[in-house]
């Protein structure tokens, strides 16, 4: 357990201090919700109604930003490799490095919905619904999003084709948060199975996530 | 004592095998689509689909065989990871375009199908969004690949992916079942399907089967003799190139 915390601690605290790429992300986050008004035209029943589905695209399309640095950044250094032969478990180092992503990321994002989700004129009694999809979501998007970070990692086109590879595993989720979400904000549904759902796509990815990064980095440290 | 898929890892044996199977697959091939098609030609419209029914002789076939080329995809990764089994890599290779073909067929012709039976060419409907994830899966398959300088890394990363992604398969197979939605679940071949529309397309997918392993093998054969021409070619250039001078440590 020590060498897990000891790199969580690790990774958050780079997050931290770099700030540029949760900046980036924030901010890019912001531009594409308020951007899309502008196309849709300013009817804020049309805009009220869809914002589920706005605020989920667009932090995928945020979050996706991050991923190729995650294991780059450590890979260029040479970091990585001191990690791959080190005593843990390359399996443990992958779970670090995902859930840090979660918190250094995803969960800023998270917390952001719900401001960019009055731009967008989201019934306020959904908020709570948005922000616990959202909270209970993206572990799923991090872990899976740390898979393709793994697998591109010697690619030469390593970030498109990382949106490639995460946007389609990711469709579950999407549909399941956002299913969760809208139906709170029409009260025509129950929340409760697609949140079941969703928790579980998060649960599953937080398990092999782990195991497939670090098939897919031993390939490479050979 | 050993296993078929053993005895068959000896790439030249499977050339000498793959050889000889290649033209009765051809020829059965094609005896069994030009029958299949003249079934489906004179097979009587359907009651509530009209002439549009032959539209399921393809469509039909095509869905079935973008399933069965992913397993092929799978198993073979599978193999390549678990077993190390040389050939795997190839088959998984060769199959992933064969796959993303058929996908892309039986999507469009769903979509054809969909304009005179439903009234519109896409709807967001359960089974048709998976089919285009797994369209989107094959894609993504072939561009890691592509992307990856070291074939043998390249066919490791890919089938790491390929087996992950086998947890697409079930949903598209239950989609129709668990949510019902407009895509009408399968008659799996059954009796609900008349016999004169059941035969041409029982005709049709034994073809289209034929069709899949004859290409996939002939992709296989291609893969292997392009290895085989670039391993020469390497070892051409190393034997033309001057010898270097030994190294003053040494």
């Amino acid at each position: 357990m020590r060498p897990f915390l000891a790199l969580l601690r690790r990774d958050l605290k780079l997050a931290m201090r770099d700030g540029g790429a949760l900046g980036t992300a924030m901010g890019f986050y912001l531009l594409v919700v308020a951007i899309l008004p502008l196309g849709l035209g300013p009817d804020l029943n049309l805009l009220s109604r869809i914002a589920p589905g706005i605020l989920w695209v667009a932090l995928l399309l945020s979050a996706l930003l991050s991923l190729p640095r995650m294991f780059e950044i450590d890979d260029e250094d040479g970091s990585l490799e001191v990690l791959a032969t080190g005593d843990a478990p390359l399996e443990l180092v992958a779970a670090a490095k995902s859930l840090a992503h979660w918190l250094s990321t995803a969960v800023p994002l998270s917390l952001m919905a719900p401001f960019l989700g009055l731009l967008l004129n989201l019934d306020l009694a959904a908020y709570p619904a948005l922000l616990a999809t959202l909270i209970g979501g993206t572990p799923a998007i991090s872990f899976i999003g740390a898979i393709c970070a793994a697998l591109t990692l010697r690619s030469r086109r390593g970030g498109l084709l990382i949106s490639l590879l995460v946007l389609p595993f990711s469709i579950p989720t999407l549909i399941f948060g956002v299913l969760a979400t809208t139906a709170v904000q029409t009260g025509t549904a129950e929340f409760g199975p697609p949140f079941m759902l969703l928790l579980a796509i998060s649960l599953v990815s937080v398990v092999i996530a782990p195991l497939a990064v670090a098939a897919a980095l031993r390939f490479q440290m050979q | 004592m050993q296993s078929l898929t053993q005895r068959l890892a000896n790439p030249t044996r499977f050339m000498q095998i793959s050889g000889t199977l290649m033209p009765v697959l051809w020829v059965l091939a094609a005896a069994l689509l030009a029958w299949g098609l003249y079934l489906a030609a004179t097979a009587p419209p359907d009651y509530q689909h009209g002439h549009t029914v032959k539209i399921m002789f393809v469509h039909v076939p095509s869905a079935w065989l973008a399933m069965m080329a992913y397993g092929f995809v799978a198993l073979s990764s599978f193999g390549l990871l678990v077993f190390r089994h040389p050939l795997a890599d190839v088959s998984a290779k060769a199959a992933a375009p064969l796959g993303a073909a058929f996908t892309l067929l039986a999507l469009l012709t769903g979509s054809l199908w969909g304009k005179p039976g439903w009234g519109t060419y896409w709807v967001w409907d359960a089974r048709l969004t998976s089919v285009l994830v797994l369209f989107f899966l094959y894609l993504g398959l072939i561009a890691l690949r592509s992307s990856i300088e070291d074939e043998a890394l390249a066919g490791r990363l890919t089938a790491v992916l390929a087996v992950l992604g086998v947890v697409m398969l079930p949903i598209i197979k239950y989609s129709v079942t668990w949510w019902s939605t407009l895509h009408q679940p399968s008659t799996g071949f059954g009796s609900t399907v008349d016999p004169s529309l059941r035969w041409p397309l029982l005709i049709m997918a034994a073809a289209f089967t034929t069709l899949f392993l004859a290409m996939h093998l002939k992709a296989m054969r291609t893969e292997i003799l392009r290895r085989r021409a670039k391993s020469m070619m390497l070892a051409e250039v190393e034997r033309s190139r001057p010898r270097a001078k030994p190294l003053a440590a040494e």
